[in-house]
Parts: C-alpha cells; sequence; structure tokens
C-alpha cells in the first residue's frame, strides 16, 4: 500500500474506534470525562516511558490504561468528598497533565517523547514504524495497534450491547435488574483509554477529544436509534479523517489540526439541516404551532 | 535566569496578579457550577492569538490579546447557541468547542510558524505557558488587566453574592442578571486571555479551578472563600514561578498547576471547614461526649434507683 493510503487507513481506524466509543459517552452525558482522560493518558504514557525507555508496546497501553482508571477514580474520590462533578475533573486531569509535562520537561526531554508530538501527534511518521506480520507483510504499528483496540471495542460493545443501552440511558432502572452498573463504569473507563492511547499517538490529545465528542454529537441529532447512531457517528469520523487529510494537503498545514476542525465542519451541518434536532428543522416545526396559537 | 533580575522581578508580579484575578473569577464560577468553561475558552483563545500574530506580522501583544478576547467570546457564544438550540448538552457543547478551536489554532499555527519571523516569534509558549518569554510591556499589560478583574470582582461583591445565591431576589431588587452575567463572561474572557502566554491554553483553567475548590474547605462565608482564593492563587501563581525558574527553558503553567494541587490536598485534609481531618476530629469528639453523657445518665439514674430504696 501507499504512504498516504496507510495515513488514511490509521485515521479512520481512529474514526471508527473514536465513534463507537464516542456515542456511549455522549448518551452518558460524559463528554468531559473523555477531554480528562484523553489529557492524563499522557501521564501513564510519560511514566511507561520513564520506566522501560521504550516508545512503543504494551507497556505503553498498560500505563495508559491504568491512568485512564486513576483519573475516573479520583474524579469519583473527590466527588464523593463533596467537590463539584466538573470542578473534580477539572482539578484531576489539568494536575496529572501537568505533572507529565514536568517529567518530560525535565527528565525526557531529549528523547523521541515531546511536548509538541504528545499534543498534537504525528501522523507523517506512522508509515515509516513498521512492524512485520505474517502474511500481510511490513504494516505500521499504530494500524496493528488500532486493528487491535478496534476488535477490543466492538467485542465488548456487542456482547453487552442491551447492557450497555440499559446503563446509558436508564441507570437506576439496570442498577435495579442486577446489572453491575459500577462495573459497566469502570469497564467503559478502561475503554475510552484504550481508544485514548491507541489514537494518542498517531493524531495526538487534542484530536481524540475532537473525535471523540464532535461526531457522535453530530450523530446524536440526526437519529434517535442506538446502532443508527452508532453507524452514523464512525461514518462521520472517518469522513472527517478524510477530508481533514485531502484539506491539510492542499493547504499545507497540520493534518490533525486539519481533521480536528473537519469535525466541527461536520457538527455545524448538522446542527443546521438535521431532519428532527436541526435549527430549520426546529425553526418550521415551531412556526404551525405558533400560527395556530393565532 | 537569574531570580534577582529586575525582569524576573517584573515577571514574578505578574504572575503573582494573574493568580489573584484566576482565584477571584474562579469563585464565582464555582458557585455557577461553570468550572470547565474556563477550559473551553482558554482552548478557544489560541485561533485568535495566532490570527492576531499574522494580521500584524510581529509579535504585539495587545492586538494578540484582543483577538484571543474575539475568538473566546466566539467560543462561548458557540457552546451557549449549541446548548440552547439543540439537544447536544452542555457538556458535549464545550468539548465541541474546545477541540475544535484549539484544532483550528494548531493549523493556524503551522501557517504562523512559516511566515517570515514566525519560527522565532515563540508563539509555542502560548501552549505550555512561558512566563520567562515576557518582555516588559507584556508584563505590564497583563498586570493592568489583572488589577482592574480584581477590582470589579472586589467592588461588586454584594451584587455577585445575591445575583449567584439568590437571582430571583436580585431581579426584585432591580439588578440585572442578564447584565451580571455577561459582565462575568468578559471577566473569564479577560483572566484567560492575560493568563494564556504565562500558563498556557491548556492549563490555564486549572488556575480557576484549584484555588476556588481548596478555598472551599476553609469557610463557608462567600466573602472569606473569595479572600482566600485569591491569595491560593497568587500563592501558586509565585511559587509555581519561582521553581520554574530553576531549570533551564522549564514550563512555568505546569509548576504552578502542581504547585496550586499540593495546595489543594493540604486544603482537602486540614481544612477548617470541609477538610478531611477537620471533620474526622469532630466526629469523633461528638461521639466521645455522646458516650460522656450516656455515661452521666447511666450514672445519674443509678445513684437516684439507690436514693429510693
Amino acid at each position: 500500500m501507499s504512504y498516504s493510503m496507510w495515513i488514511l487507513l490509521t485515521a479512520s481506524l481512529v474514526g471508527v474506534c473514536c465513534g463507537l466509543v464516542g456515542v456511549l459517552l455522549i448518551l452518558r452525558r460524559m463528554a468531559m470525562m473523555a477531554d480528562a482522560i484523553s489529557h492524563s493518558v499522557l501521564l501513564g504514557i510519560v511514566v511507561a516511558y520513564l520506566m522501560t525507555l521504550q516508545l512503543s508496546g504494551i507497556h505503553m497501553f498498560i500505563g495508559a490504561i491504568v491512568a485512564g482508571l486513576a483519573t475516573a477514580l479520583l474524579v469519583q474520590a473527590f466527588n464523593q468528598l463533596g467537590v463539584q462533578q466538573e470542578a473534580s475533573i477539572g482539578i484531576v486531569f489539568t494536575t496529572l497533565f501537568a505533572i507529565a509535562v514536568i517529567l518530560i520537561a525535565t527528565k525526557a526531554g531529549n528523547a523521541h517523547l515531546d511536548i509538541q508530538h504528545s499534543l498534537m501527534g504525528e501522523i507523517t511518521f506512522i508509515p515509516w514504524n513498521t512492524v512485520q506480520l505474517p502474511l500481510l507483510g511490513a504494516v505500521p504499528w499504530a494500524v496493528v495497534s488500532l486493528s487491535a483496540v478496534l476488535i477490543v471495542i466492538l467485542l465488548v460493545l456487542l456482547l453487552f450491547y442491551k447492557e450497555w443501552k440499559l446503563t446509558s440511558f436508564d441507570a437506576v432502572f439496570a442498577a435495579s435488574i442486577g446489572i453491575p452498573v459500577t462495573l459497566m463504569h469502570y469497564l467503559f473507563m478502561s475503554l475510552v483509554s484504550l481508544t485514548s492511547v491507541a489514537a494518542f499517538d498517531a493524531v495526538g490529545a487534542i484530536m481524540v477529544v475532537a473525535m471523540l465528542i464532535t461526531p457522535a454529537s453530530a450523530a446524536y441529532l440526526w437519529t434517535d436509534k442506538l446502532s443508527v447512531m452508532l453507524v452514523l457517528s464512525c461514518s462521520f469520523g472517518v469522513i472527517s479523517a478524510w477530508g481533514g487529510y485531502y484539506g491539510a494537503l492542499w493547504l499545507d498545514t497540520s493534518i490533525s489540526g486539519a481533521m480536528a476542525f473537519a469535525t466541527g465542519i461536520i457538527f455545524m451541518i448538522s446542527f443546521v439541516v438535521a431532519p428532527r434536532y436541526g435549527i430549520i428543522a426546529k425553526y418550521r416545526r415551531v412556526s404551525p404551532t405558533q400560527a395556530l396559537s393565532k | 535566569m537569574n531570580l534577582l533580575s529586575y525582569n524576573a522581578q517584573w515577571v514574578l508580579l505578574s504572575t503573582l496578579l494573574l493568580g489573584m484575578a484566576a482565584g477571584a473569577v474562579g469563585v464565582l464560577s464555582y458557585w455557577k457550577r461553570q468550572s470547565l468553561m474556563s477550559d473551553t475558552l482558554s482552548h478557544a483563545a489560541l485561533p485568535g492569538v495566532v490570527i492576531g500574530f499574522m494580521i500584524v506580522g510581529s509579535k504585539q501583544l495587545p492586538i494578540m490579546l484582543l483577538a484571543a478576547a474575539i475568538s473566546a467570546l466566539v467560543g462561548a457564544w458557540l457552546v451557549q447557541t449549541i446548548r440552547g438550540s439543540s439537544r447536544v448538552k452542555e457538556d458535549a457543547a464545550m468539548g465541541i468547542v474546545l477541540s475544535v478551536f484549539f484544532g483550528l489554532g494548531i493549523m493556524l499555527l503551522t501557517f504562523a510558524n512559516r511566515m517570515p519571523g514566525g519560527g522565532q516569534s515563540g508563539l509555542d509558549h502560548f501552549i505550555f505557558g512561558q512566563a520567562a518569554a515576557m518582555v516588559q510591556s507584556d508584563v505590564v499589560t497583563m498586570m493592568l488587566v489583572a488589577g482592574i478583574v480584581l477590582l470589579i470582582v472586589v467592588l461588586l461583591l454584594k451584587e455577585w453574592k445575591i445575583t449567584l445565591f439568590d437571582a430571583s431576589y436580585a431581579q426584585g431588587l432591580g439588578f440585572s442578571v442578564k447584565m451580571m452575567n455577561s459582565l462575568y463572561t468578559a471577566l473569564l474572557v479577560l483572566v484567560v486571555v492575560v493568563g494564556i502566554q504565562a500558563v498556557g491554553v491548556i492549563l490555564l483553567a486549572a488556575l480557576m479551578i484549584i484555588p476556588a475548590v481548596s478555598a472551599r474547605y476553609w469557610s463557608n462565608s462567600f466573602s472569606i472563600m473569595l479572600l482566600l482564593s485569591v491569595c491560593f492563587g497568587g500563592g501558586s501563581g509565585v511559587l509555581g514561578t519561582l521553581i520554574s525558574t530553576w531549570g533551564k527553558g522549564w514550563p512555568t503553567g505546569p509548576f504552578i498547576v502542581v504547585t496550586a494541587a499540593v495546595l489543594f490536598v493540604v486544603s482537602l485534609l486540614f481544612g477548617t471547614s470541609k477538610g478531611l481531618v477537620t471533620v474526622w476530629y469532630y466526629r469523633r469528639r461528638q461521639t466521645i461526649e455522646k458516650q460522656k453523657h450516656a455515661l452521666k445518665a447511666v450514672i445519674a439514674s443509678e445513684l437516684g434507683e439507690g436514693a429510693h430504696q
């Protein structure tokens, strides 16, 4: 496969993984939690790097999942101690992120790990960092890790589809019929961390947030059905990935920045024209009743 | 950097004032339950900073700050619009605005760094903050704005109290709650805009969230909480800046945030109003008192029965 095909494949995989996880994030009203986890994952990566001095491999994933779960646990703990949910998210992720930046600046500064890279990603380097696989030959490491994460997400999502639906829409009812709501919460937080770290290397922390929240929010405006929303969200993610890539080539600018911006364009279009929840539809729906009341 | 140098003293003074202003506005955000709005606005300011730079072609702080303020206000307006006229919730709206604006900012930053003189302009410092990169005119601008913000919060103390805690009473008294809300957004944007150079867009929110939450553990009174938050914010600003001058090229923002976080943990444990250790101590003393009372009652009744017989 050619150089740009690998980049597009990587970006599309990011779009699909984030699209799936993002839908649950939106429905569970945990969008800002994704922002928090995608930032604090950096600390997990830095600590794993400082312990092993390697920048790829399974230990990065372990470090990231630990950091993601620690974020979720700390936010929960502070919240139970009386700190508002929003404020405790704000405290936890900024502090963990600050510690990560300090570690990079003081200890890992001259290594491959730099702050710019971790925030913006370096998708243009993806095709060079390959691993040999049987049958397929040389495949970029990011494609392998993202595919593995996608399989995990699909398995967890489909195996417990009914449970996800119930816990997302009516957590009290779910708890009352014996679904382990807390366990599902932390399982979900692990999925978010896993997605963040896999996407992190390719597109950086901020892009992960854009890809997690924006396509899923756009899909939320188009449909009421969970399955349709999942498909739409993934499609929007892939479209923004391709659009962003070609837009960035055309304008000669940051690819991950352009992809984040492309998700915003898709959202704005949905916001205006979506059939039931867009503002045009809303405007048209309101006017007949107003006419009637007059 | 020499700690005693003239420039360093100015920088310290400016981070002190910035921390104080952020602490003051942070208390308002805390009671409005809008802590993460500052995070959104600081990310949303990035495209403005870069556009300001591109228009002038060199690093002119006042124009960059003006453009940053406009871009942050557009971000705030978008969050309101998305939340108000669609079924997307506020937290998702904030996530969308912050990530998309940041993406746009990074795109523009790539253009700006290619412009003549762009590569050395230190625009990248706006992401993590580099107080040492500030020149004296930057410091003066920052101090002026931070001072004005602080003054507005303190002078309107009573008005803030009433609008935050009893909006309908405020309306009854004839103040415009809408105007106070606009003023609050303006203050938030001002702090964000002057803070990004020293603390950076990503961590600025911490300076507005952490001191306010820490102050909450020491007092139930709004005015005392405000005073403490201002002190915590200013203290973290100064200490963090001092620590960051120990190493060459260390970013200022992260050290300020970690200092604030340490103050938070101390407050969480030992705060006189809600601190964990304090609460534990009072509960324990209460239990002992109760046991003493119970014991006294038993002894009294035993003695009483003895007297009857």
